[in-house]
């Protein structure tokens, strides 16, 4: 029992940072209808600028904030001078753009910070406080879980309480008629990945303090994970990212802690096909699956 | 289930011939009458392109031969995924693995008759033809899954596929050796020609008979009323089946081709080096060959062949870079490799945004501009 | 439509069949040319490196210290008056990479040998080829003992004590230091892994409990609180640099105390502290093992020299054990090419290694004979106290099969003038 809480609760500190990197795959594909492909690399970027920024300083919480506001700007110059210009002949175009990109953002990082480990330190303490004799979460844990959860109570009163997030689902979801309805839908499609791009870029600093350390592939891993939860809750639904992502985390915990790290992989393919097999659309869509 | 025996048949029947697939394509097969001359026509190609390359070979140097080798492995994978991907609209993650499952049956064939001491030429055939039928399988089973899913989601499971290799094979170490992987006999040119004939040239050559035999078969394929079939459930499932097309069907059957290609690729990709392991076949490789087929040109086998060229083209760009330009050596560790990556991704970018067909597309829209009198080229 | 295939076949076969014929004079003048790579300025020798992708992080750094030692070299008139020239090849640690990269080294750049190739899964994939090709394969970087396989791998040659050999050391300590304590052993899910529990097993018998990790998979807090709940007081781990920091991260952030005995491929307190940051105090007691002079000794001759060189052609890279490793195997080699005579050929090269008899930075011999291809025979502790890694206790030395431990008194040697061999 001891073992199963303590798989519990590293599952579920895991699962936040899933969480909130699938929550960015879903703002993107809400907003543009691409999965964006380069979001892991992107938020790698990011977070090289917030730690330098974070040791320029000397203060954790700057470097943090600069993180965020470099997402803003990535996300919205990735849309504005690339995005809006792959041609829309064919949908995949835009996937293997953003898979150049990847490419050159990793080696340009490569290239000027070198392909080594750099030392990413956490705001909170990471030792773990027991419960009953059990290591449970750390206090950066519940830094991470808590954080996740501000952004997603964030972005749902963005979305269902704000004028300018009842524009940007408009012209998602029905850009002709927005468009009539006098909706900037291009603006909205750029202030869409920026959004996006910034969860992304606090996900990458969530995430980056729990593995390996910063290095141009510090996110892809966590992106084919993330990718795996946005699908499993359904990419068109926020909460579905958030519940994906935890019990994505919590899957392979349990799968690492009783059946051995190799097995991961297999486990996520079986819950991917469980789960898919029966809702197409994820566990959270609303739209009626497609009958074949 | 009904598609299960005859598609899975047909895999293991394909390279004596397209005919026993077709005889299973939804509907009836059309009249053999116009399609003869189009087999004719692809088959002079075939000839024409296979003769040329053969000559090349012999003027080419070890490495250089076995670049062509790959290309030619490459072009037996990319050609069967342009067709899934290009004229079936189904977006697969996965064919890496699917070249691993092909490379895995060459590699565990060849020792099981190594180890009993059987020797003889059949053996790399036979093995390739197992590639193909156990890879044809592995798509079938995908392909069942797959035709319920549609666009991202069909993605995320292929995805999921994609990542497997290293697990299966560290999970059953016993049979694939973990991350080490397989050896197996490397394939040597037959006495008669010659106790000097360049081994590498001999390999180029089995490549290249792999490639020609895939290409046509699949020109055929895509010419015929399954190719038709394919087209239409991919514009629009809805019109497809009222227009009498198995739409689930049409995808499994699509899938399983796809597979075949992928695993006979593997499986000469294997033969190549007389080696496998899990190592080389990372999730890369797969968004590697759709990076290949989309630049080339989404859904021409014109395109699976420079996708083939510029997935060897990739492989070997960061020794070449590496060579072409002696900096001093602080900036050049960082640039080493790093800077073949970001021209590439550099490349990919330029050539989605300044043609978004890819090269073939690219290439196309120019000849037609040349000749603006002729009327546009086919379809 | 089976006979229109056959006729493709035939067509196909038959003009290949012709135009093979005049090819053939060409490839019989190529297989009588003797000594690829050797000129009589230059000797051009070649390998394959992480320099990008996820292992390129500390060993990318190990390549660029070798090329610096050759510059070194170099500038004082080469071996033998002919220059060495280092092809350093990225293969992304990625086998089929290695596959092609090491092709075309041998086939196309004609190199005299390869060195120090680097990785088990990658250059394991280039053995038949280059056993085929007869070309020196010369200290692979890595203590897999698949290197030490002369009857089936005649030219190649392992370099760094193999991992049964260090397990099989380290677990000696252990058993005098702790006995009667639960030792368990955490190790990557592969050779390295498996290979180091042997050795450990070896002398301890079976040990009280045992994990693994997988490179992509990162989550190892659950592998540490089973050797937490398993009551390990020792936990010999046999992991690469970043595991071992994650591993041992885990360890504190879970309040799991036991000593850590770690092997020298995951171990280098430079690469280790800086990956960590700010937390590097959790490496404060750690045991680890090493057969070259530490990078900290600033008294250490060898490690002077080192620094020179270092500061004039490499000094774009931090100074630690992976430089060290690049120097130390350098020098080695230009012992290896020296041996092999003034007119140096492949079969002499192998030979030269074969006789062995090379001493320089190690602190143990080889062990290279005519049977054995592995490198160095033995380790010494470390420790890390107050932020420095430093030696203990004395050297050991074994093989990897069931020779006793036993202590090597001998003296390590001095380093010639400039730090380049003689002889």
């Amino acid at each position: 029992m001891d073992r199963f809480l303590f798989l519990t609760f590293g599952g579920l500190s895991t699962g936040a940072v899933y969480a909130a990197f699938a929550l960015a795959l879903v703002l993107i594909w809400r907003a543009a209808r691409v999965v964006n492909f380069a979001q892991g690399a992107m938020a790698v970027a990011t977070a090289y600028v917030g730690y330098a920024v974070a040791s320029a300083t000397g203060s954790y919480w700057v470097g943090l904030g600069a993180a965020v506001l470099a997402g803003l700007l990535l996300g919205a110059l990735v849309e504005r001078v690339l995005m809006r210009f792959v041609g829309h002949a064919n949908p995949l175009n835009e996937v293997i753009v953003a898979l150049g990109l990847v490419l050159l953002i990793q080696a340009v990082l490569g290239m000027v910070f070198g392909n080594g480990y750099r030392p990413a330190a956490a705001p909170f303490d990471t030792d773990a406080l027991t419960l009953g004799g059990v290591a449970a979460l750390s206090p950066y844990d519940l830094w991470v879980l808590g954080a996740v959860l501000v952004v997603v109570v964030l972005l749902a009163l963005l979305f269902t309480r704000t004028p300018i997030g009842l524009r940007m689902r408009a012209a998602a979801f029905a850009p002709e008629v927005s468009r009539l309805l006098g909706v900037d839908v291009s603006r909205m499609l750029t202030l869409g990945w920026a959004l996006a791009a910034a969860v992304g870029a606090l996900a990458g600093m969530l995430v980056v303090p729990t593995g390996l350390g910063l290095h141009p592939h510090a996110m892809d891993l966590v992106f084919v994970v993330a990718f795996t939860a946005a699908v499993v809750g359904g990419l068109d639904s926020p909460a579905g990212a958030v519940v994906g992502g935890l019990l994505v985390g919590l899957i392979l915990s349990y799968v690492t802690g009783y059946l051995g790290p190799d097995t991961t992989p297999l486990a996520v393919l079986v819950l991917l096909l469980a789960v898919l097999l029966v809702r197409p659309g994820g566990l959270f869509s609303s739209a009626r699956a497609r009958h074949v | 289930m009904t598609a299960t025996r005859p598609s899975a048949r047909s895999g293991v029947d394909r390279p004596a011939g397209p005919s026993p697939l077709r005889r299973l394509l939804p509907g009836a097969p059309a009249a053999a009458g116009p399609r003869g001359s189009t087999l004719l026509r692809h088959l002079a190609g075939a000839v024409l392109a296979g003769t040329l390359v053969v000559l090349l070979t012999n003027q080419l140097a070890p490495y250089q031969n076995l670049q062509v080798a790959r290309v030619c492995a490459f072009l037996c994978v990319t050609a069967g995924y342009t067709v899934l991907v290009g004229l079936n609209g189904q977006l697969s993650l996965g064919h890496g693995a699917l070249m691993a499952t092909g490379a895995y049956t060459v590699a565990l064939v060849q020792r099981a008759f190594d180890e009993r001491g059987v020797q003889g030429r059949w053996i790399l055939p036979l093995s390739l033809l197992a590639a193909l039928a156990a890879t044809a399988l592995a798509g079938l089973v995908i392909g069942l899954a797959a035709a319920r899913l549609r666009g991202p989601y069909l993605a995320g499971v292929t995805l999921a596929v994609a990542t497997l290799v290293p697990a299966i094979s560290t999970i059953f170490t016993g049979v694939f050796n973990g991350e080490q992987g397989l050896r197996f006999p490397a394939e040597t040119p037959p006495a008669v020609l010659g106790a000097y004939f360049q081994p590498e040239r001999w390999l180029a050559w089995i490549a290249l008979l792999a490639a020609l035999l895939t290409v046509l078969l699949l020109a055929n394929l895509v010419r015929s009323r399954f190719g038709r079939s394919l087209r239409a459930v991919r514009d629009d499932e809805v019109a497809a089946r009222l227009a009498g097309i198995h739409v689930a069907r049409t995808q499994v059957l699509a899938f399983v081709v796809s597979a075949g290609c992928a695993g006979l690729g593997g499986g000469v990709y294997a033969v190549l080096t007389a080696t496998v392991a899990p190592g080389k076949f990372p999730l890369e490789l797969s968004l590697f060959l759709l990076m290949a087929i989309v630049i080339g040109g989404l859904g021409s086998l014109a395109g699976a062949v420079w996708g083939a060229v510029l997935l060897v083209a990739l492989q070997d760009l960061p020794s070449l870079l590496t060579e072409t330009f002696s900096l001093p050596s602080g900036l050049a560790q960082r640039l080493e490799g790093n800077l073949a990556l970001a021209v590439f991704g550099l490349i990919l970018i330029v050539v989605m945004l300044a043609a978004p067909g890819g090269l073939h597309g690219a290439a196309r829209t120019l000849v037609a501009r040349l000749r603006t009198r002729r009327r546009a080229p086919e379809h | 439509m089976r006979p229109t295939t056959r006729r493709i076949l035939a067509a196909a076969t038959g003009l290949a069949l012709l135009a093979a014929v005049p090819a053939c004079a060409d490839d019989a003048k190529q297989a009588a040319e003797n000594v690829p790579g050797v000129t009589d300025t230059e000797i051009v020798i070649g390998t394959h490196q992480p320099l990008t992708g996820p292992a390129a992080p500390g060993y990318s750094k190990i390549s660029a210290a070798t090329k610096a030692y050759f510059e070194h070299v170099n500038s004082k008139g080469g071996v033998n008056g002919r220059k060495i020239v280092y092809k350093v090849m990225d293969d992304g640690y990625n086998p089929a990479n290695t596959e092609n990269v090491v092709r075309k080294l041998v086939l196309d750049d004609k190199v005299f040998a390869l060195l120090g190739g680097l990785g088990t899964p990658t250059h394991t994939n280039v053995l038949e080829f280059v056993k085929t090709q007869k070309v020196p394969d010369l200290f692979v970087s890595s203590g897999s003992r698949n290197w030490n396989q002369p009857d089936k791998y005649p030219t190649t040659f392992g370099w760094q004590p193999d991992y049964t050999v260090e397990g099989k050391i380290l677990a000696t300590w252990v058993k005098q230091q702790f006995p009667g304590a639960k030792v368990c052993h955490f190790g990557q899910n592969d050779d390295f892994g498996r290979d180091s529990l042997a050795g450990v097993e070896k002398v301890l018998g079976a040990v009280a409990a045992k994990q693994t990790y997988t490179t992509t998979n990162q989550q190892v807090g659950p592998a540490i609180g089973a050797l937490k709940a398993a009551g390990c007081q020792v936990v010999i781990s046999a992991s690469i640099p970043g595991f071992t920091a994650l591993a041992m991260g885990q360890a504190a952030g879970q309040g799991f105390r036991a000593q850590w005995v770690v092997s020298n491929v995951g171990a280098d307190y430079t690469t280790l502290s800086n990956q960590l940051g700010d937390k590097k105090v959790i490496l404060e007691g750690m045991v680890a093992d090493n057969y070259l002079p530490m990078v900290g000794d600033t008294a250490n001759p060898w490690i002077q020299e080192f620094t020179k060189i270092h500061q004039k052609y490499n000094a774009a890279n931090p100074i630690d054990g992976n430089a060290i490793y690049g120097y130390s195997m350098a020098y080695t080699f230009v012992q290896a090419l020296l041996a092999a005579g003034k007119d140096p050929t492949r079969e002499k090269l192998v030979e030269a290694v074969q006789k062995g008899g090379f001493r320089g930075p190690g602190l143990t011999p080889f062990r290279y004979s005519a049977d054995v291809h592995a490198g160095y025979s033995g380790v010494r502790l470390n420790k890390v106290q107050n932020g420095a890694q430093a030696y203990f206790g004395p050297t050991y030395t074994t093989d990897d099969g069931d020779a006793a431990v036993t202590e090597f008194t001998e003296a390590p040697a001095t380093p010639p003038a400039d730090a380049i061999p003689t002889t």
